[in-house]
């Protein structure tokens, strides 16, 4: 096939801006220095990382730049925001509650907790795909200390209530966390607003470089250094400093957050047309949480009675990436979590598909994806041997 | 996780898919481990299996062995049919992900159930000895 690639798989990760590669390249080969040296290269590599820190403070509106730590990612974030401020102090017990579809990288440091003399609470979201601040306030004690919720799923799209849930947390004297990876450019950020205390960003989703990320954490928190070593990132987070990813991450940061009004009204109509034709198009096809705030850029879409990995594969095939939340496509034949939270049944998770968009997105690959997409599901749908028993005749 | 390029042919172009309908024998089967359905139709004459055909409802591999283990089995007779195993049905393939390897042994178990379906229906015992063991597999997550 020589047509070109459609790449809609943007919450996985985005492709890098070239104009992020092109403001990171003379942090390779002539700002080099180690920013922690004293001599002039060190001081220009200094000066470097600065500067990134303090435009992404500006950016996310922290209070102050040192409130910023750079770090490789969003599961590094995550992981030591919660592993640091619940043993902050050498703390080894307390109350922490995570939302049931948290990442991955907020979860398993949540269970490494609960197995290690702390008390852990998964809040499940509601069907509506949200967590809700009324289910936080109910699960909250006087011996919580640390509060986790994402501000935005990396499956079904929807935004949490961030500023209500950190304000019912701050009625407990409990610390709250948001994962913003999926949120950052996308819909606002603001720090102070959202009145967090803590909050993981990742590059990569935000069309800058892989292994960058940052760690939002409140001026005169208790923090457990996470990476011990050369005490960088004012002893909070060890390693020579990747000036390249910082300047990337913040040109990166910039770019998005310039462009996100705009960008936001483009994505919706984009994503509203697509759902509102595979709706129209398909029996059998919804949208989740398609009534709940929802970032502008995912649609998890679930088509009954065909199976997820399937349908990426045909796709993939006439050159165009997605993902799915099904059984099949995980190492580990489980549904996505995210799903099972919202109570979507296993064999309907089973036909789950997501379709996110990004800065390169057009009309034409929406056109694409539902003129590839239709035929498709009614192929696998007639040679499925249940189909017709379960749901009648297949007008697709 | 990568399928070989025989189980992208066998997926993209599934052989024998459908349903015999005066079929001698039907194995309808499902995946405990991922919810997969698998319906496999036969046609025997002296024993020996003339025509073979599957639906599947599944993933990418549940579908190729599906595909595959229907071109294995025609022209076999039942008592080596039912001795088609995981393995086989794998190396046919050129291999399948480790995570994937129950979704032959769903293929291998459609076609044991047909077989059996047929000699019962004939008053006869059935062969096959019953399901193949799933193993549990690796642990990991997609992208996200
Ligand atoms: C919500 C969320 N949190 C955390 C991560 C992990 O980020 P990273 O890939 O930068 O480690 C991702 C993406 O994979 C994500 O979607
Ligand atoms: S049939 Fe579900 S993983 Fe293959």
């Amino acid at each position: 096939m020589t047509e070109k690639r459609v790449y809609l798989d943007n919450a996985a990760t985005t492709r890098t801006d070239p104009r992020v590669v092109a403001a990171m390249e003379e942090f390779f080969t002539d700002t080099y220095g180690n920013a922690n040296s004293l001599h002039a290269e060190g001081r220009a590599a200094h000066k470097a990382l600065e500067d990134a820190r303090a435009r992404v403070a500006g950016a996310i509106n922290a209070s102050r730049p040192d409130e910023v730590l750079f770090t490789s990612g969003g599961t590094e974030s995550d992981n030591s925001a919660l592993i640091g401020l619940a043993t902050a102090g050498g703390r080894t017990s307390g109350h922490i509650v995570v939302s049931a579809f948290e990442h991955h990288a907020v979860l398993e440091p949540a269970e490494w907790l609960g197995k290690r003399g702390f008390d852990v609470t998964l809040l499940k979201p509601r069907a509506d795909g949200v967590v809700h601040a009324e289910d936080l306030r109910d699960v909250l004690r006087d011996d919580t200390i640390l509060v986790s919720v994402m501000h935005g799923n990396n499956e079904l799209g929807t935004i949490q209530p961030i500023r209500e849930l950190a304000a019912v947390t701050h009625e407990r004297d409990a610390l709250f966390h948001t994962d913003a990876a999926q949120t950052l450019g996308k819909i606002e950020f603001d720090a102070a607003e959202l009145g967090v205390d803590a909050a993981s960003f990742s590059g990569h989703k935000i069309y800058g470089p892989k292994g960058t990320g940052v760690l939002y954490l409140k001026k005169g928190l208790r923090f457990a250094p996470y990476l011990m070593g050369g005490g960088q990132e004012f002893r909070r987070r060890s390693g020579t400093q990747n000036v390249a990813g910082a300047q990337g991450f913040a040109a990166a940061l910039e770019i998005i957050v310039a462009e996100r009004e705009t960008e936001a009204v483009r994505l919706t109509k984009l994503r509203d047309r697509f759902e509102e034709a595979v709706v129209g198009k398909l029996d059998n096809t919804y949208v989740n949480s398609i009534d709940s705030p929802r970032m502008p850029h995912i649609t998890s879409l679930i088509v009954k009675g065909v199976e997820g990995e399937a349908m990426l594969l045909h796709l993939d095939a006439q050159g165009i990436a997605v993902s799915t939340g099904s059984a099949c496509s995980s190492g580990s034949l489980q549904a996505s979590h995210v799903l099972m939270a919202i109570d979507c049944p296993q064999e309907i998770a089973h036909g789950s598909l997501r379709v996110s968009l990004g800065r390169w997105t057009t009309d034409a690959d929406i056109d694409r994806l539902v003129d590839a997409l239709v035929p498709i599901v009614e192929r696998l749908r007639a040679m499925s041997p249940v189909y017709e028993k379960m749901f009648g005749t297949h007008k697709a | 996780m990568l399928y070989s390029d025989k189980v992208m042919d066998h997926f993209g172009s599934p052989h024998n898919m459908g349903v015999i309908e005066d079929a001698d024998g039907v194995g309808e089967v499902g995946n405990p481990v991922c919810g997969d359905m698998m319906k496999i139709t036969i046609k025997v004459t002296d024993d020996r299996l003339d025509d073979v055909k599957f639906q599947t409802l599944g993933c990418g591999a549940a579908i190729a062995t599906s595909s595959v283990i229907t071109d294995m089995a025609r022209g076999l007779s039942i008592e080596d049919a039912v001795k088609i195993t995981k393995a086989e049905i794998a190396r046919e393939l050129d291999g399948l992900p480790p995570a994937k390897m129950h979704c032959s042994v769903l293929a291998a178990d459609g076609l044991r159930a047909a077989v059996d379906d047929y000699l019962v229906k004939n008053g006869r015992e059935p062969i096959s000895g019953g399901p193949e063991h799933v193993e549990h597999d690796e642990h990991g997550h997609a992208a996200e």
